[in-house]
């Protein structure tokens, strides 16, 4: 008699507290994706509706991305965002392996000062270099190239690369590597036949999340590049110019330049979260 | 075909130092094991011979050749990791085969080395599958597999039946002993596991805080520790230890009062000693017998029976003592109980935990692994300490 009742309690306090939390999640899962879906909605407006009151009750037009289409290049745009995005993503992999690589199997005194050091640079907000980078760039003439974004870009992003790669490579085993020593691997021949298979799943993860930020960036992009090397970023604002603002032709650019990466990010968020909580969950 | 010398050998971590001054020799096939408490020094002394840990100082030397600055694959060596170290993304098969993919080797010639290994193992059917899919004693023997398939002239071993279940690890010691004798090569094989120790060695070398303690027979250690450290490492259950009386000592024995007033001559080298000195006796647990008029005595705190045996934990003047009688004793729980031993079988150890030497050495104490093989009971010319 007794028994069912003692358990009957915690078991009803414990499905409310999860109803609670869904509740929550589900809040704050609308939140941050709110501009997103009003964006997207926006983005199928007439200009007038989209500063009308704001209203999900409209009727849906194409009316801005035809406009959009019409006044420039999408796909001109769009390659420079792929070319800048992946380019800077394979040239930081490409130092960062080898960084987080001496540091995870070889550290010194020193190791730890200097991942902080490098994290240290992301606190420093970018307009404080702008100035002495657009000489440099202006006078070495990488500014409006590709080049030259994918340059910032991986600087931009090395210090979150090598840091990720590090707490990877920190997870591989020592033994496996020191099994393929014994078996006569060079230094080269163990990273490339055991840690990087090993850790793919990380790697992968952090090239995606470069390949994100390096996307989404706006304010060197803006600055650095005018017509040639423009990504996306530099679409989007094109339409807050001269002419005025019109929301409902921004929001299609908008949704247009996420569209790629989200649909991209959505493929592959297995991968990402699995990569994000490598380790933790060993 | 392959000796080792370690002359020397220091280890120093920053300012703590590991290892502290060992000089070793190990012969041509032979078989050696690293005995020692966790921390003693013993993994870190095999991965320096391994070239993954680089020596301070002193010298190390494979068929007479200083191998302190050659690449651990090019010394000749091959590795059993305890964590066996597969890797995880290969076939059993590329994992055996990953050496001499390394070196070029063709693709028939890696099969069919790889195929060879694999018949001594038993492991023919396996070799398409991921480690993963193995058990434990399947990856155990994967690891050696990759380690024959190098011909190595020297086998390490790093505590590689740690991490496999008792009953796993009795086989595995048996097949490591076959292999042994089938491969004939040296082998030296890290444990802190004193019967893996006494089961598979020639030549176990005692380690404790960076220092050789002993070296010598397994059947050399046990009759004839050189220190209290030794005797009470090597054998199981542990040795007992008492404090004891001089009454009088010579080259001829040293005479002891016992606790409980009991008189005793033990045949060990007492010169030097003064009488009224007071000494550690120590007893192997098997050596204490059941006896009624014995000159010990004491109550029984634990009875531990395990059928063929009985372990009997006896409080003597506050000290326990262990005492391995018969199986069927019918003693019970807080009984008083009387027991003695035969002198020759006890040991002194003076202040310092030096033994005192015996008289009379062992007539097993220079038996090998290999004299069992042929002919258990011939003993040999030297006699330990």
């Amino acid at each position: 008699m007794s028994t069912p009742n003692s358990y009957a309690a915690p078991g009803g306090s414990g499905r409310f507290k999860r109803l609670l939390l869904a509740l929550l999640a589900w809040a704050v899962a609308l939140v941050i994706f709110f501009p997103i879906l009003w964006m997207v909605l926006t983005g199928f407006k007439t200009e007038t509706a989209a500063i009308a009151d704001p209203s999900f009750i409209f009727s849906p037009t194409l009316e801005s991305y035809q406009a959009v289409q019409a006044r420039s290049g999408y796909a001109r745009f769009a390659l420079n965002s792929v070319a800048v995005a992946f380019g800077s993503t394979a040239l930081a992999l490409l130092i960062a392996i080898p960084s987080a690589y001496a540091m995870a199997f070889l550290p010194t005194r020193r190791t730890k000062g200097t991942l902080l050091w490098m994290l240290s640079t992301k606190m420093l907000p970018p307009v404080g270099v702008l100035v002495p980078i657009y000489l440099i760039f202006r006078d070495v003439g990488l500014l409006d190239t590709r080049t030259g974004l994918i340059l910032v870009y991986t600087l931009m992003n090395l210090p979150i690369v090598v840091w990720m790669l590090y707490t990877f490579f920190k997870d591989m085993p020592r033994d496996i590597l020191e099994a393929g020593r014994m078996d006569g691997a060079s230094t080269l021949q163990e990273v490339v036949y055991l840690l990087l298979p090993l850790t793919l799943p990380g790697i992968a993860s952090t090239g995606l999340l470069s390949v994100i930020l390096s996307w989404n960036e706006a304010f060197w992009s803006l600055n650095l590049t005018s017509s040639k090397a423009a990504p996306l970023t530099a679409y989007i604002a094109s339409f807050s110019s001269p002419e005025g603002l019109f929301w409902a032709k921004l929001s299609a650019a908008s949704t247009m330049a996420i569209a790629p990466i989200l649909i991209l990010g959505w493929m592959t968020q297995k991968q990402m979260v699995r990569g994000l909580t490598f380790g933790a969950v060993k | 075909m392959a000796t080792l010398a370690l002359n020397n050998i220091v280890k120093r971590f920053g300012d703590t130092e590991v290892i502290k001054g060992v000089n070793l020799n190990v012969e041509d096939r032979e078989f050696v094991v690293f005995v020692g408490p966790s921390g003693c020094g013993k993994s870190t002394l095999m991965r320096m011979i391994a070239g993954l840990e680089s020596a301070t100082s002193g010298d190390i030397l494979i068929d007479g050749e200083r191998m302190n600055d050659v690449g651990p694959a090019d010394r000749g060596l091959a590795m059993v990791f305890q964590s066996y170290a597969l890797y995880p993304h290969m076939s059993v098969e590329d994992n055996m085969g990953f050496s001499m993919r390394l070196a070029g080797v063709p693709k028939a010639q890696r099969r069919a080395r790889v195929l060879e290994a694999a018949k001594i193992l038993q492991l023919e059917p396996l070799l398409d599958r991921k480690p993963r899919a193995l058990s434990g004693g399947q990856r155990q023997r994967v690891a050696i597999g990759r380690a024959i398939v190098r011909n190595p002239s020297i086998f390490l071993f790093d505590e590689p039946l740690s991490n496999l279940d008792a009953a796993l690890r009795v086989q595995m010691r048996i097949e490591l002993a076959r292999l042994h004798e089938e491969l004939d090569a040296t082998m030296i094989y890290v444990t802190h596991d004193q019967i893996e120790a006494m089961t598979m060695a020639d030549k176990i070398v005692v380690l404790h805080d960076g220092v050789v303690e002993q070296v010598g027979s397994p059947m050399s250690l046990y009759h004839h520790p050189r220190n209290r450290f030794v005797a009470g490492f090597i054998g199981s259950p542990k040795m007992n230890f008492f404090a004891v009386t001089v009454v009088s000592a010579g080259a001829d024995g040293v005479e002891v009062t016992l606790p409980g007033g009991a008189a005793c001559h033990v045949p060990v080298n007492g010169e030097g000693v003064a009488p009224g000195a007071t000494l550690e006796l120590g007893v192997r647990p098997e050596h204490l017998s059941i006896e009624e008029a014995g000159t010990l005595g004491g109550r029984i705190q634990v009875l531990e029976r395990l059928g063929g045996q009985t372990s009997l934990y006896v409080e003597m003047e506050s000290q326990l003592l262990t005492i391995m009688a018969d199986g069927d004793v019918a003693y019970r729980v807080h009984d008083s109980v009387r027991f003695g031993f035969d002198a020759s079988r006890a040991h002194l150890f003076d202040q310092t935990g030096l033994a005192l030497e015996s008289l009379k050495a062992h007539p097993l104490a220079a038996l090998t692994r290999q004299d069992n093989r042929a002919e258990a009971g011939t003993q040999s010319e030297e006699a330990a300490p």
